[in-house]
């Protein structure tokens, strides 16, 4: 059982580079730690008394900027789309581009916990759980953003298929629909996910529990999970079969996302290159919100054995490589813009580059392309600072991204008479800025009540959870 | 599977006037258990069971336990769920139910025809994975028989330790080759460090 403890959390891990020995199989936990130090590390997050103050005071502005996320969305819907900036061919502007920025941040957390998975790719294990979080929460954050640009939120329901007395359906030839579908698949696949992940280690939670409210609920939501082996088989199997029904969905929801584009006739949006273009956009800024949170994260509350710079190397390479295929697909659209000859579009990607909105074109390129070419470095790849602050000119890439797909398409169209030029209002930034808070309040919940790490799966990893290792916990120290 | 060095064990008698429930042993590490686990099925026990903090490798195989049939609840669900998003689709967007309250509506758009499988896909795809992932995991709760929140080995003290550090073996006395004396014997022969007598 924890012991009473006085130092701060941040004061009680240490920093051991791992990332040098690349001929052994580096050690994914650093610093010699049994399976109970692992309990001990991840419970003690949940357990402190009292979170560092960095939380109270990110937790504070979190709170804040969603009641600012409560108040716009009541404005809008009181008032009507009208209090956005969206006019006449931009009719899609932020709602849409937050929308598809939100949803992109979700699917690092479905790559980390499903597609390494099945790759068997060990260092998952330290930063899964709150990349499986981030998706949630990002994927909250998302789903607001269809729902109240519809503009009459009342009858938002008219997008389910429900039996209505007006006889009409959906039409399910609209990649619109499809993405109704994809969106709702991928957050209850994900919520699941994630549950079941966490179940073994709420049941840990549940042991420790000294007082009655944290026994009744953790112990209410491990379901009365005793680690029994023929529990295990088919948890297993399930977690397995989860993770590969996941894999396809991740890649299938930003592909219909980007449906949402592609099957329209506009040039700049009516390209074939699309779907693998954002799914790579999608894992790209992804991974940087993974390294934005997991840097604060191990630093405040202890971590630094868990969530090492082994961890960080793996993401930042990730980042890297697919840094470069987002690189190499804007200049393949500029190449195909140019090649297939069609005017308009040509005319659509010269003036992405050069037209009104160059400045955000070149915001993009900057952050997205020419800025990740620091992680060539080692120095950069394991340097913390550094990789925090390329992790934030990420997230702002690739938001202008989809800004620059949205309003630079949509602003010069077809009919040079109906160009115009898109100015977002007060309300479409005090929103964008609310779904950060959105995300953060409940992030910053998840990362002060539940697990953080999922203790069951990184104690797996360790050496001695092999029979035959020869030894086990004791013998093990016994020798030492 | 080697074993390590013996250890002491603590073994607890049972107490008067209580309701004995099973065996409860305590091991210290994975290669201990894994070797107790064969020798418990071997002597032919069913009613038992191994509680680790993680899955161990191998201890599937040691205990003599089935492999998971959880994906033909899976596959038969998926398939429904692909059935159920091509059915749905039709009924709303290829046909009219002439006289039926709950009709179809055909919408007419661009020329293009009211039934044409590739613009369903999308939607029979999503389908399939929303049936599959539920039935992946509430056929685990299902097949687990959780939640269950009374189970005989919570009346120890220290099961508390198989979600942190310690591995069990827990035989409940409803096991047909259940015997007071011979199940503490063959368990006190093994390498645990504690063996404890579960009573309500």
């Amino acid at each position: 059982m924890a012991k009473t403890i006085t130092k701060p959390l941040s004061q009680l891990s240490t920093e051991l580079d791992n990332t040098r020995d690349q001929i052994k199989q580096p050690t994914l936990v650093t610093g010699g730690k049994t399976f109970a130090n692992v309990t001990e590390i991840v419970a003690r997050v949940a357990e402190y008394p009292t979170a560092p103050r960095a939380w109270y005071i990110a937790f504070g502005g979190a709170v804040m900027l969603f009641g600012l996320l409560f108040a716009m969305l009541a404005y809008l819907i009181s008032t009507g789309v009208g209090v956005w900036g969206v006019n006449t061919p931009v009719a899609w502007g932020f709602a849409i581009v937050n929308f598809v920025f939100w949803i992109g941040i979700g699917h690092a957390g479905t790559l980390i916990s499903a597609i390494l998975y099945l790759f068997r790719q060990k260092w998952r294990t330290g930063i899964n759980r709150f990349a499986e979080a981030m998706t949630i929460f990002a994927v909250f954050a998302a789903g607001i953003f269809p729902l109240v640009h519809v503009g009459r939120i009342w009858v938002v329901y008219w997008i389910f298929p429900i039996p209505n007395q007006q006889q009409l359906w959906p039409q399910f030839r609209s990649p619109l629909l499809w993405d109704v579908f994809a969106i709702t698949t991928y957050l209850l696949t994900s919520l699941l996910f994630w549950y079941m992940g966490m179940v073994p280690d709420l049941a840990t939670f549940r042991d420790r529990a000294k007082t009655r409210l944290r026994k009744v609920m953790y112990g209410l939501f491990a379901l009365g999970w005793r680690g029994s082996n023929r529990q295990w088989i088919h948890y297993e199997k399930a977690y397995l079969l989860l993770a590969a029904l996941a894999t396809p969905l991740v890649l299938s929801v930003h592909s219909v996302v980007s449906f949402d584009f592609a099957t329209s006739q506009l040039p700049g949006w009516h390209t074939t290159i699309f779907p693998p273009y954002f799914v790579a956009g999608a894992i790209f800024g992804g991974f940087a919100m993974v390294v934005f949170l997991a840097v604060p994260a191990r630093q405040l509350f202890g971590l630094r054995n868990l969530i090492t710079l082994q961890h960080f190397e793996h993401m930042n390479k990730i980042i890297l490589a697919t840094g470069m295929i987002v690189g190499y697909a804007y200049a393949m659209e500029f190449f195909i813009a140019w090649y297939s000859g069609n005017p308009l579009e040509t005319f659509t990607f010269f003036n992405r580059a050069t037209g009104p909105y160059a400045w955000a074109y070149w915001i993009m390129v900057t952050c997205n392309v020419i800025i990740p070419q620091v992680f060539w470095f080692k120095k950069a790849r394991t340097n913390l600072w550094i990789m925090w602050i390329v992790s934030i000119f990420v997230n702002i890439g690739m938001w202008f991204e989809r800004f620059v797909i949205v309003v630079s398409s949509l602003s010069r169209d077809f009919l040079p008479s109906s160009w115009d030029y898109y100015v977002p209002t007060w309300v479409d930034l005090c929103t964008l800025a609310g779904s950060f808070g959105l995300f953060f309040f409940f992030f910053l919940l998840f990362c002060r009540y539940l697990p953080i790490v999922a203790i069951a799966e990184v104690k797996a990893i360790l050496p001695e959870a092999h029979p035959g290792h020869g030894g086990g916990n004791a013998a093990a120290e016994a020798k030492a | 599977m080697s074993q390590t060095d013996a250890k002491t064990m603590t073994i607890e008698q049972p107490t008067e006037g209580r309701t004995f429930m099973g065996y409860l042993l305590e091991f210290d590490n994975v290669d201990d258990l894994t070797a107790a686990a064969q020798n418990v099925r071997d002597a032919g026990y069913t009613n038992w069971d191994c509680h680790t903090p993680f899955p161990v490798h191998g201890l599937d195989h040691a205990m003599g336990a089935k492999p998971s049939h959880v994906q033909w609840i899976v596959l038969g669900i998926g398939i429904l769920g692909l059935c159920t998003g091509l059915f749905i689709q039709w009924w709303m967007n290829a046909v009219v139910h002439q006289g039926n309250v709950v009709t179809g509506y055909q919408y007419f758009v661009a020329g293009k025809p009211f039934w044409s499988v590739p613009a369903n896909i999308p939607v029979m795809f999503e389908m399939t994975i929303l049936f599959s992932a539920f039935a992946s995991f509430f056929g685990m709760l299902g097949v687990n028989r959780l939640p269950q929140y009374n189970h005989f080995t919570m009346y120890s003290e220290r099961f508390g330790k198989a979600t942190d550090d310690r591995f069990f073996i827990s035989i409940s006395k409803d096991d047909p080759k259940f015997d007071m004396n011979r199940t503490r014997d063959l368990l006190a022969g093994q390498n645990g460090t504690y063996l404890e007598v579960l009573e309500d």
